[in-house]
């Protein structure tokens, strides 16, 4: 990683300064961290609507007549089995089953996908790409500088965005993605987003990402839209039980340990990078359950941070991933690996090491938080 | 962008100090510590009666994003902490210099590098 480099700067950064953001450097860009109270920001995004630049998220298009069959190959997912216009969750694998990083795919044509990145593993999803591309006939290219992503998340966010584009939102399901144009911009809508609500992803083209942003801060405000940082957005991925890649993912772990087994298709034609290792990873959480995935919650006020031990009867039984006060449920919260027999839902005498005292915490299930549809 | 009140006296640390009335000084972080902190959701103050040394760790404050050790700016014993702040640590964001104080403190002993309003506004700008 080149972090000695300067952050990188989105097409938006101005705007954050000129509205006073706190700013962060996160993977290598600087990013707003928040505007004002990251409490309100959640708040707004889980009651009406909030504002966020996502343009540091690394885009890689995949074009050609074997792209369905190179994406088949290189991720874990059934890529060919998306249909036009529609969007997958999914993962690249090492060889080893390892995760390299967790990914958005969506078909933008029959032989066109746009691959999503994390910002941190973008690189090291481009060259694996570029790899796994030898001896398909398709082309893998960096797009990463061709777009800028804001997105509108929230309950308020259909109405806001219906009030600036033609596009035809009822008919745009969650993960589906439709080109369009947003306030007189080209742009490839998107009904993604990691918060847990409703909301658009909006790819457009740098350029545009102002005019886009100020639209939309017009549009939304009487709907009492806010923009938002990473930090909310941060709580808000993790009331709704979603992964971070860096801490719920890493190389050290395949899907299945991170119970996200369901990702891997081996029923799809063909080999693929990690089918091996991941069908022995398979059978060992099937026999024997690795730590597993769980959902903590307070019982009192300090706050577990990522790294911090999980504890019951003085030992230790596993390790705190994410943690924050959940601006929802009024507690702090968590997401933790434990061992397997202190993971289900109600097991007594589970704490967290919060600085060497042990406070008692609820094993709940994930996700939690989850919107009424 | 922070003001910092003249009447007060600063630590490094980002305390704040009011002027001792009968040798009793009540204490807070500045707005620049708020503002750096973030939402302050938890705040674990000194138990009253008990002594906190200038420059020790006397508790915490647990914002979103981290916990910060809070620092005693001056050596003493606590005679009074808010608890208004432990029911809603949010006063510490909203009221960093007013209803954010965080504990009044008998002082016995100060070190001699707190600094006035002007000399926080210039170590905070560099």
């Amino acid at each position: 990683m080149s972090s000695t480099a300067a952050p990188r700067r989105t097409a938006l950064d101005a705007l954050h300064r000129s509205l006073g953001a706190t700013m962060t450097d996160f993977a290598g860009w600087d990013m707003p961290l928040r505007y004002g109270s990251e409490r309100d920001e959640h708040l707004a995004v889980r009651t009406k609507a909030g504002l966020f630049d996502l343009s540091h998220m690394g885009e890689i298009t995949v074009t050609g007549p074997e792209a369905a069959a190179l994406l088949n190959y290189a991720l874990v997912g059934n890529i060919a089995s998306v249909g036009v216009g529609r969007a997958r969750y999914t993962m690249i694998c090492r060889a080893d089953g390892g995760i390299l990083d967790d990914l958005i795919v969506y078909r933008l044509a029959d032989t066109e996908y746009m691959v999503v990145a994390n910002a941190s593993n973008a690189q090291i999803v481009l060259d694996s790409l570029v790899e796994r591309a030898e001896g398909f006939d398709a082309v893998v290219r960096d797009d990463r500088d061709a777009y800028a992503l804001l997105a509108v998340q929230g309950p308020e966010s259909p109405g806001i965005l219906a009030s600036l584009t033609d596009a035809d939102l009822d008919g745009l399901k969650y993960y589906a993605g439709l080109p369009g144009t947003v306030a007189g911009v080209p742009a490839l809508i998107a009904r993604t987003g990691y918060t847990g609500e409703d909301g658009f992803e909006l790819f457009v083209a740098p350029g545009d990402a102002e005019k886009l942003w100020e639209a939309l801060t017009e549009a939304g405000a009487p709907a009492g839209l806010i923009p938002c940082g990473l930090s909310c957005r941060d709580t808000l991925r993790l009331e709704a039980g979603m992964p971070l890649y860096g801490h719920e993912l890493s190389t050290s772990l395949t899907p299945f340990d991170a119970g996200l087994g369901r990702v891997v298709k081996f029923e799809k034609d063909g080999d693929f990078v990690g089918r091996t290792a991941l069908t022995a990873a398979a059978e060992r959480a099937a026999a024997q359950p690795p730590r597993v995935l769980v959902g903590l919650v307070a019982e009192g006020r300090r706050v577990p941070r990522a790294g911090y031990s999980v504890v019951a009867d003085g030992q230790v039984i596993g390790e705190i991933t994410s943690g924050a006060p959940s601006p929802t449920l009024g507690r702090p919260i968590a997401m933790a690996y434990v061992d397997a027999a202190h993971s289900a839902p109600g097991t007594a005498g589970v704490g967290v090491d919060i600085r060497g005292s042990h406070e008692p915490y609820e094993v709940v299930a994930l996700p939690f938080y989850k919107r009424r549809k | 962008m922070s003001n910092h009140p003249e009447n007060l006296r600063y630590s490094k640390e980002h305390e704040w100090l009011t002027a001792a009335a009968d040798g009793v000084a009540t204490v807070g972080i500045t707005e620049f510590a708020a503002n750096a902190l973030g939402d302050v959701v938890y705040a674990q103050l000194p138990e009253v009666g008990t002594t906190v040394t200038a420059g020790e760790s006397c508790g915490e404050l647990e914002s979103t994003k981290s916990v910060s050790d809070l620092y005693a700016p001056v050596t003493g014993e606590v005679v009074e902490i808010n608890t208004a702040v432990m029911d809603e640590p949010a006063l510490v964001n909203s009221e960093p210099f007013d209803g954010g104080w965080l504990f009044k403190v008998r002082i016995t002993d100060e070190p001699g590098d707190l600094l006035s309003a002007d000399e926080y506004t210039a170590f905070t700008a560099g």
